[in-house]
């Protein structure tokens, strides 16, 4: 056993290497707050694939730490200890560090963080997010073309607009290609548990669903449909080699080309606390490639990928209908803006269902 | 609802059943012997871990669920070693053990993330299984439920009818006259430790292999604590567990189904349901008599042998 002065030496002498550590080097220090294992093959591991194609692009000029499974609740000490030990471009991962990220940003103000999928900045705290729901509608139109019982099932995590937007990105894409579409949605009341997000895919193939799409971040829902000879969509990376007949693609958070950009504008001087929401025009979300689909279906995808990320197709273009009928007010000229995306909270027409409250 | 969609709603209520129902079952013996492991969770995913590992480098979906068992029972050892040995404080040892499960699970499984298995080989029975409804149900499910059935009926049997099962409770009870009359009270609480941990493992390779045949990390999803708490439902009387189970899994799988079916029930208040169901039964139970409790006096009790 250590006696106490023996542990305080030690403590010391931790300390001391790591702050001389830190001035011994003159590489930009960056870090990296996951709120996930790196190894969750999802939403986790394709911020550290974003992290680890910066460090490979960057090279020397650059060092990189990550913590992972950080709980949002308790995150402030882990960001500040990035802080306090020479990082200084911080990245936060997920939207519930956002308080601790501006609490440390505060008492830091020489060091830059970046949020993601947040909305409140400082002047040394940028956010940034993806466009999910662009993936979402090419998804719909491919569901809408290769469904034989025009019954998707839909295994959803919790009610929150990016998810609901999603379902109605999902549902407008599937409708310009089939109108007569029906959606069947499970709230699974999380984001991540395998058993029940296969049971839940479970329920939706017993009534009918031949294709099932999933907004949780488990493999187990798309190989369920596998495992029924049917159809599905993987989540967040390619999931292809858990369902390989069975993943039409998949919508991958691609983060390497962002976080490549940011740390060399870090480095160049130029860093501004910007606020950056890409799709796929910005090479933020990616498709997985389209298989196990006919060369037209495959035709079609890729073209609506190509519209929309030019700029040409917008899946929310006005009018968008509520499912009263009602259209939606039009606030970004052509199509809906940020805002009443980012706040969705109801469901267009056409889904047979309510946003739970 | 169509009797094809109704014989899928049991065998889902089965599976999802008896990941909860094997890993109570191991903890409730552990408790009768007066020890409250709260690491559960812990050991269960370590089984799911190393299970799925096994599985997948022998290619053995038997093996897997071996070296499970075998992981689980390694966690339990090592906190049997510390509660039982070193007399520390059950509760404190039990939350640690199940942070560091979930930690070392993520280690050790880190190279499997993202492979994937066909799922556990399911019993047939040329024309029993094929029989409508209660074929696949009675004749067609996977190894881990014979099992787990097995399993419950041995333990039941043990607590309630040898003599074995007989010390057992009496160190549970009271350890202190256990120990008086020359039983081995810190040995039969080690062995009771070391079937609960068999159990989670079991329970937690049978969600790597067979409920969803892959290993992520953190996949055991709370599971572990509902297994805690399915003891208590069942007031530590082993069939109760298989009741208990079944009610929660069925009330997990229905509410699912009925949002499938569009009934549309709110989502929210039908994910509540299983709990809701649970602390019903709860105050249905402590409203009875008192005599159908099986609460282990000492639980939760270190024991250190007076010299």
């Amino acid at each position: 056993m250590l006696d106490s002065t023996t542990k305080l030496a030690l403590a010391g002498a931790i300390a001391l290497g790591m702050a001389t550590g830190a001035m011994a080097a003159d590489k930009l220090k960056t870090g990296f707050v996951y709120v996930g294992p790196v190894g969750d093959f999802g939403y986790s591991y394709q911020h550290d694939q974003g992290r680890i194609a910066m460090q490979k692009a960057l090279g020397d000029a650059v060092e990189s730490t990550f913590l992972e499974s950080i709980p949002e609740n308790d995150s402030e000490r882990s960001i500040e200890q990035l802080a306090r030990t020479g990082h200084q471009l911080i990245f936060t991962t997920s939207f519930g560090f956002m308080e601790p990220t501006l609490k440390v940003a505060k008492k830091f103000p020489n060091i830059k963080f970046e949020h993601a999928t947040g909305y409140k900045r400082a002047d040394n705290v940028a956010t940034y997010s993806a466009k999910f729901h662009e993936g979402r509608y090419i998804i719909g139109q491919i569901a809408g073309k290769m469904t034989k019982s025009n019954i998707i099932g839909y295994v959803a995590s919790f009610p929150i607009p990016e998810v609901v937007s999603g379902i109605n990105a999902f549902m407008l894409g599937a409708q310009s290609v089939n109108p007569g579409i029906k959606v069947k949605i499970v709230w699974a009341n999380t984001w991540f548990d395998p058993g029940k997000e296969a049971d839940a895919a479970k329920a939706l193939l017993a009534q009918g669903a031949d294709i099932i799409s999933q907004h949780t971040d488990s493999a187990a829902p798309l190989q369920e449909a596998e495992k029924a000879g049917k159809l599905g969509f993987g989540q967040a990376s390619d999931m292809s080699r858990f369902a390989p007949k069975a993943q039409l693609t998949s919508i991958i958070d691609d983060w390497s080309g962002y976080y490549t950009g940011r740390v060399k504008a870090a480095l160049d001087g130029t860093w501004k606390a910007t606020d950056t929401w890409g799709g796929l025009g910005a090479k933020m979300v990616v498709m997985a490639p389209f298989a196990n689909m006919p060369d037209e279906v495959k035709a079609m995808a890729q073209q609506t990928t190509a519209d929309i990320a030019s700029g040409k197709l917008n899946p929310f273009k006005c009018p968008v209908l509520d499912q009263a009928g009602k259209a939606a007010e039009c606030k970004g000229g052509t199509a809906l803006d940020d805002g009443q995306i980012l706040g969705m909270n109801w469901y267009v027409k056409g889904i047979d269902d309510k946003v739970p409250q | 609802m169509s009797p094809q969609v109704f014989e899928l709603v049991l065998l889902t209520i089965v599976t999802a059943s008896m990941p909860l129902m094997i890993a109570a079952l191991g903890e409730l013996v552990a408790e009768r012997a007066g020890v409250l492991n709260l690491g559960v969770e812990g050991m269960m995913i370590m089984g799911a871990a190393i299970g799925f590992a096994a599985a997948y480098l022998s290619g053995s979906p038997f093996i897997g669920a071996l070296a499970g068992i075998a992981a689980g029972m390694a966690m339990a050892a090592l906190f049997g070693l510390l509660t039982i040995g070193l007399a520390i404080n059950q509760v404190a040892a039990g939350l640690a053990l199940t942070i560091f499960g979930v930690g070392l699970s993520g280690l050790l499984g880190s190279d499997f993330v993202g492979l994937k298995r066909e799922g556990s080989p399911h019993l047939y029975v040329p024309g029993l299984s094929d029989l409508p409804l209660i074929g696949k149900l009675v004749f067609g499910e996977d190894g881990f439920v014979y099992a787990g059935f097995l399993l419950v009926a041995l333990a039941a049997l043990f607590l309630g009818r040898s003599r074995a099962g007989l010390a057992l409770r009496a160190v549970g009870d009271n350890p202190h006259s256990a120990h008086a009359l020359g039983l081995p009270v810190r040995r039969t609480r080690f062995l009771a430790v070391l079937f609960g941990g068999a159990c989670a493992g079991l329970a937690g390779a049978y969600l790597s292999l067979a409920y969803t045949p892959f290993w992520s990390p953190g996949m055991t999803a709370g599971r572990g604590w509902i297994a805690l708490a399915l003891v208590v439902f069942a007031s530590w009387r082993p069939w109760r567990v298989v009741l208990g189970a079944l009610l929660f899994g069925g009330a997990t799988v229905l509410q699912l189904h009925a949002q499938a079916a569009s009934l549309g029930l709110p989502g929210q208040l039908m994910s509540a349901v299983p709990y809701l169901a649970t602390i019903l039964a709860l105050m249905a139970l402590s409203a009875g008599t008192r005599r159908n409790a099986a609460a282990p006096a000492a639980l939760g009790q270190t024991f250190v042998a007076p010299r």
